[in-house]
């Protein structure tokens, strides 16, 4: 295909540090749920989150990150019926805080 | 903790649920408006274009104190392939009216802004605090919440549920299902800030006139999906979004899709020298008329993009929310004045009330349109920019070939691209579906 990126990639962590949060430490809101083999929809998720919140182990298994998380929503709705996410907003206050929105 | 029992309860602090605990608030009721975010707007993304119509028939003089970037003068429609776009503009002077008609905005600003018009109406508003569940008699009667704050739950006559499109308060408590993954958008978008003198020289603005750009084609890659450029005061907003089960069987990532967005000819050098101060990200509802939940039940009622309110042929969602809001609290403020119980018989006049409005018209109208341009997303995001970028290139071109060719050389590979029944077969459709 001829719509390649082409473009220089300009990494979502360094995107990430323009943000404010407010990081509830110790308490993630998203929680993967221990598992030996991903489904394709809980693997989609390491090139669908928008803040890069999800990875792979060397096994194989899927993590997540949360501290970047821009609270959109999308692993929820995508993981929705295999329920292999815990999703809960931050407590009130913490998370993202858009200056501009 | 809070002891008394309210009329109403308003589930969230967006324009939906302000419009709601502003209406409510101004007409005396006693209200607790409870929002997660440290303040209002602080989890709100959007585009964003205000629609001052809608938030006019709640605050006539907004004008003068609202933050207001600039008035759209002009509106760019663009038909992208990987090099090129070809485009519909429209700018008239009839734009710069004594009262425009619409503006861009920082919602994280506005939404502030409207939150303190929210409280000088008499509304309690807790921030911070997240609305966990409903709570429920045991008729099912909706009688008020619990939130993440310790204590008992606090009562109210009825809840507006304004929060948002993940809207996890109300599937939780099974009011509706969840969202599925083909009737939202997740859109990424970025603030980039130039000098305002920059951006007036950049797109042929004075004062604060502003344009916006609406582009869909090759940038999303055969995904449903559109990408915008907007003009603010001294920052342009920039971003792009497709559908979710669209963006979750591509292995492009919305970062690198909004890259290459940025970087599209076209695009470039409009943000040329410009320094990136935020990088957000929300999912929009798609799904139109036929995606609406139920909006109304014993004592609980549904605005915004909880409801799916979203017009995506005219990116409108503000103006459905602020409405939806509005239309919601006059409900409830003439059952309050009757005395009447919140019963779901009695709130149903809500839903009576929206049909008569726009939002309800709209939704109707383009009741098929989310379907369709999904069941041919190839077509209209991929083939269709392609040909008409190479029409267009063929067109304008001067290399010797007579006209007449040109004109074959045109047909023929829009015949090769796709039959000449495919083709009427689509534009049939949108038509259909338009009207
Ligand atoms: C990228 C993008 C561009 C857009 N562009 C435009 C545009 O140009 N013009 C336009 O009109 N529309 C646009 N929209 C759509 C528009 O943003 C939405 O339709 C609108 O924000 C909906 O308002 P709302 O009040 O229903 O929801 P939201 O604005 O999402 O507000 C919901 C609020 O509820 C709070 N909340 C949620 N759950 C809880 C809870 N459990 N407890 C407490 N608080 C809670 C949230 O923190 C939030 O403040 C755009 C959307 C996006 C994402
Ligand atoms: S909510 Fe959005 S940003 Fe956060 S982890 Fe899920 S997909 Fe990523």
């Amino acid at each position: 295909m001829s719509n390649a990126v082409t473009a220089p990639r300009a990494k979502v962590e360094e995107k990430l540090f323009q943000n404010r949060y407010l990081v509830d430490a110790g308490r993630p809101h998203i929680k993967v749920r221990p598992h030996d083999v991903p489904s394709a929809s809980l693997l989609a998720m390491i090139t669908l989150c928008p803040a890069g919140c999800y990875t792979t182990t060397e096994s194989g298994q899927v993590e997540v990150a949360a501290d970047g998380c821009l609270e959109c929503g999308t692993c929820r709705i995508v993981t929705r019926k295999t329920g292999e996410i815990e999703w809960n907003y931050p407590r009130g206050g913490f998370g993202v805080l858009y200056k501009f929105g | 903790m809070i002891e008394e029992k309210f009329d109403a309860i308003v589930v969230g602090a967006g324009p939906s649920g302000n419009a709601a605990a502003y209406t409510m608030a101004r007409e005396g009721l006693n209200v607790l408006q409870i929002e997660r975010g440290e303040y209002s707007g602080s989890k709100n993304v959007q585009g964003a274009i205000l629609y001052a119509d809608a938030l006019e028939k709640i605050i006539p003089d907004f004008r003068e104190d609202a933050p207001l970037e600039r008035h759209v003068i002009e509106q760019r429609m663009w038909m992208m392939d990987d090099k090129s776009h070809t485009g519909a503009h429209y700018r008239s002077e009839d734009f710069n009216e004594e009262k425009p008609n619409r503006y861009t905005i920082l919602r994280a600003q506005f939404d502030k802004w409207f939150s303190s018009k929210v409280r000088e109406a008499g509304a309690l508003v807790l921030f911070e605090t997240t609305v966990t569940e409903l709570v429920k008699d045991l008729s099912g009667q909706v009688i008020g919440v619990r939130t993440d704050r310790q204590g008992s739950p606090i009562m109210a006559n009825v809840v507006i549920l304004a929060e948002g499109v993940n809207g996890l308060v109300g599937q939780r408590s099974g009011l509706r299902d969840e969202v599925s993954p083909d009737s939202v958008a997740l859109a990424v978008k970025e603030m980039h800030f130039l000098p305002r003198e920059t951006i007036e020289a950049r797109f042929n603005l004075t004062g604060n006139e502003g344009v916006v750009i609406e582009a869909m084609g090759t940038i999303t890659r055969g995904m449903t999906g559109t990408g915008f450029l907007y003009t603010n005061e001294e920052s342009i907003s920039v971003g792009i979004g497709c559908i979710v089960s669209d963006f979750a069987e591509s292995d492009v990532t919305p970062n690198e899709l909004l890259e290459a967005f940025k970087n599209h000819p076209s695009i470039k050098p409009l943000l040329a020298g410009s320094e990136c101060k935020e990088y957000a990200a929300h999912l929009i509802p798609e799904g139109g008329y036929r995606a609406i939940p139920r909006l109304t039940g014993p004592g609980w009622i549904v605005v915004g993009d909880a409801g799916q309110f979203v017009n995506a042929v005219h990116r409108e969602g503000s103006n459905l929310a602020m409405t939806t809001g509005r239309v919601a609290a006059e409900t409830v403020v003439a059952l309050t004045r009757k005395r009447e119980p919140m019963t779901a018989a009695a709130l149903k006049d809500y839903e009576k009330r929206l049909e008569q409005t726009f939002v309800m018209k709209d939704l109707k109208k383009y009741q098929g349109i989310p379907a369709l341009l999904h069941a041919r997303k190839g077509a209209f995001f991929g083939a269709y920019p392609r040909l008409v970028s190479q029409a267009m290139q063929t067109w304008f071109r001067v290399d010797g070939t007579d006209k007449k060719s040109k004109e074959q050389a045109i047909y023929r590979n829009f015949r090769e691209t796709r039959t000449l029944w495919g083709m009427l077969g689509d534009a049939f459709n949108l038509v259909r579906a338009w009207r």
